[in-house]
């Protein structure tokens, strides 16, 4: 039997559902309403440059952060126990089971001005104890619909994505190769930088990837925490194809800028991990 | 990895991160008793949403839709990507490469991107089917529950066929040629043979392409047109105005039966690792 064959029905899948799709994307972005071919889509786009600033800001900033809680996390759970360690990991992935969206409502009734942490503050006499200290009027933190809100959301929803890849890597080194470095007389601080780390570098691109690749797209997150005031690529290309300003081709040419920056982003940060070996995947 | 264990700092450091990623899930499970609608005011504790619920229609139409969605897409992308599998593996090296990349194109895109082109193909198809042929049968095409299965399938596909390839390379080649010789048929030797060694890649893939459907909201929002509605849809369409807390209370419930099943695969998987421990300790003093 020849079983490469078996390929065929997802080969044909792939080349519908997913070459042809791509290609209608290029198509549309370099088409005008009236169906001409016109570079105006990413002439238009320009004026949309203060979004993409503040995508790639925010997500460069929400990407350290899960990669500065993340990897410490990633470490230390594979100092635990056994036991300790499977229901930490199983904690850890819980709740992406619960949907991202409730999730990061949840985030609205805590942060908001008569949210839980204001309320809270408000009840153990915190404001009143500040502004007689430093005769303020403050009432409440104004957290929410603020770019910092919206970090937040972002490493909330995508730090089990940091976490995850980072663990798998780390917990499979070989404790040979470490005590073999202790036993050569190396200090914890020279095993961490000459072994550890350099060994779990596949997991933290990966790591990287997973959560940088949905925080510059994600358009739900910012609206709820940004309130609207922060526009971000993935609002933008969501309104071009849902919203009032309806117009696909200028959202294909957004996607397709997004999608080309990103994939040149993705290959610099591959390319500079090469010699530690590929990013790996869940 | 085997190193020192973690001292108090690491800990707390690991403590604090739970309490982060469960803050806004505790808040959410209270606030489903909650007497009221409000979702930062504490006004007695109640069942009330949990009984809405039942009679809610909207809701349980966009829970089943997501069910509906998340088995079919499920079944049929275990079904495509472990034959997709099989037949890569058999491949040579460079087709074989060229396929796996696209193959991770959907996994590296961002979903809002496989969304909009899915969108785009759809909308183009539909638009080209009832122009011509719709026009003359007196049919037309629209965007709903199909088109949403088949962007679910799409993005379901890539993570079978990574969970079906390490037990195919793991797998030994010559026992199959092996039962081939001993004269089981083709079919029998994949069946008898080779799936019992794949089984767990399978099986892994089935469960993540699952729990992708079920989670996803930004593919099946650009899919699925006005003609069906997912849970998570339903969701966002209710965070522009006020999400009931009924949802909540829908939530709390999923929750808590992937919590229940979850605990018991693990107690279950601990209880038999131990026994295997046990019996290899015995075997060890008997020899």
């Amino acid at each position: 039997m020849r079983k490469k064959f078996l390929a065929v029905p997802y080969v044909v899948w792939m080349a519908v559902f997913v070459i042809v799709p791509l290609f209608l994307v290029v198509g549309y972005a370099l088409v005008n309403r009236n169906g001409q071919v016109t570079l105006d889509n990413f002439r238009m786009m320009t004026q949309y440059w203060g979004a993409f600033v503040t995508s790639f800001q925010l997500a460069v900033i929400a990407t350290l952060i899960c990669l500065l809680i993340g990897y410490p996390v990633a470490y230390w759970l594979a100092r635990e126990g056994a036991n300790v360690k499977r229901i930490a990991m199983i904690a850890v992935m819980l709740p992406m089971w619960m949907n991202f969206l409730l999730r990061t409502y949840a985030w609205m009734s805590i942060l908001e001005n008569t949210g839980i942490i204001n309320t809270f503050l408000q009840n153990i006499g915190f404001f009143n104890l500040y502004n007689g200290l430093f005769g303020t009027n403050l009432t409440h933190f104004s957290m929410i619909n603020t770019p910092g809100a919206v970090v937040l959301g972002m490493v909330y929803n995508y730090l089990p994505f940091m976490i995850l890849p980072i663990h798998t890597v780390i917990d499979k080194i070989d404790p040979k190769v470490i005590e073999a470095a202790e036993d050569l007389g190396a200090p914890p601080a020279m095993v961490f930088r000459k072994i550890i780390f350099p060994l779990s570098l596949p997991g933290v691109l990966s790591g990287i990837t997973m959560v940088f690749i949905p925080a510059v797209s994600t358009f739900a997150i910012s609206k709820l925490l940004g309130g609207g005031m922060t526009l971000l690529l993935g609002d933008l290309i969501e309104m071009q194809f849902y919203g009032s300003a309806y117009n696909p081709y200028l959202g294909s040419a957004i996607s397709l800028v997004m999608m080309v920056i990103v994939l040149i982003a993705m290959a610099v940060m591959n390319h500079f991990g090469e010699g530690e070996g590929e990013a790996v995947y869940l | 990895m085997n190193l020192k264990k973690n001292g108090i700092l690491a800990r707390l450091g690991l403590l604090l991160t739970m309490v982060f990623l469960y803050a806004p899930i505790l808040v959410l499970i209270v606030f489903s008793f909650n007497n009221s609608k409000s979702r930062t005011v504490w006004q007695g504790f109640s069942l009330k949403w949990y009984l809405k619920l039942v009679g809610d229609s909207r809701i349980l139409t966009a829970l089943a839709t997501t069910l509906e969605i998340s088995v079919l897409a499920m079944l049929i992308s275990t079904l495509l990507g472990t034959m997709a599998a099989i037949g890569f593996f058999n491949m040579r090296k460079r087709p074989r490469a060229v396929l796996m990349a696209i193959n991770n194109v959907p996994m590296t895109n961002a979903d809002i991107i496989t969304g909009v082109s899915l969108m785009l193909l759809f909308v183009f198809a539909a638009g080209a089917f009832n122009a011509t042929l719709g026009s003359v049968l007196g049919f037309e095409l629209k965007l709903g529950f199909f088109t949403l299965l088949l962007a679910h399938i799409t993005f379901d596909i890539p993570y079978v066929i990574l969970s079906v390839m390490p037990k195919l390379n793991q797998c030994d080649p010559n026992i199959e040629e092996a039962a081939e010789d001993l004269g089981a048929h083709p079919w029998q030797a994949f069946w008898m043979v080779v799936f019992p060694e794949i089984r767990p890649g399978v099986l892994n893939g089935a469960i993540m392409a699952f729990t992708m459907s079920v989670d996803d909201f930004v593919i099946s929002y650009f899919t699925a047109g006005s003609g069906a509605s997912t849970l998570a849809m339903e969701i966002y369409a209710m965070t522009r105005k006020r999400i009931s807390p009924e949802i909540n209370a829908l939530s709390t419930l999923l929750f808590v039966v992937v919590l229940t099943l979850l605990a018991v695969v693990n107690i279950r998987s601990a209880q038999q690792e131990k026994l295997a421990e046990k019996r290899a300790a015995m075997l060890r003093q008997k020899n």
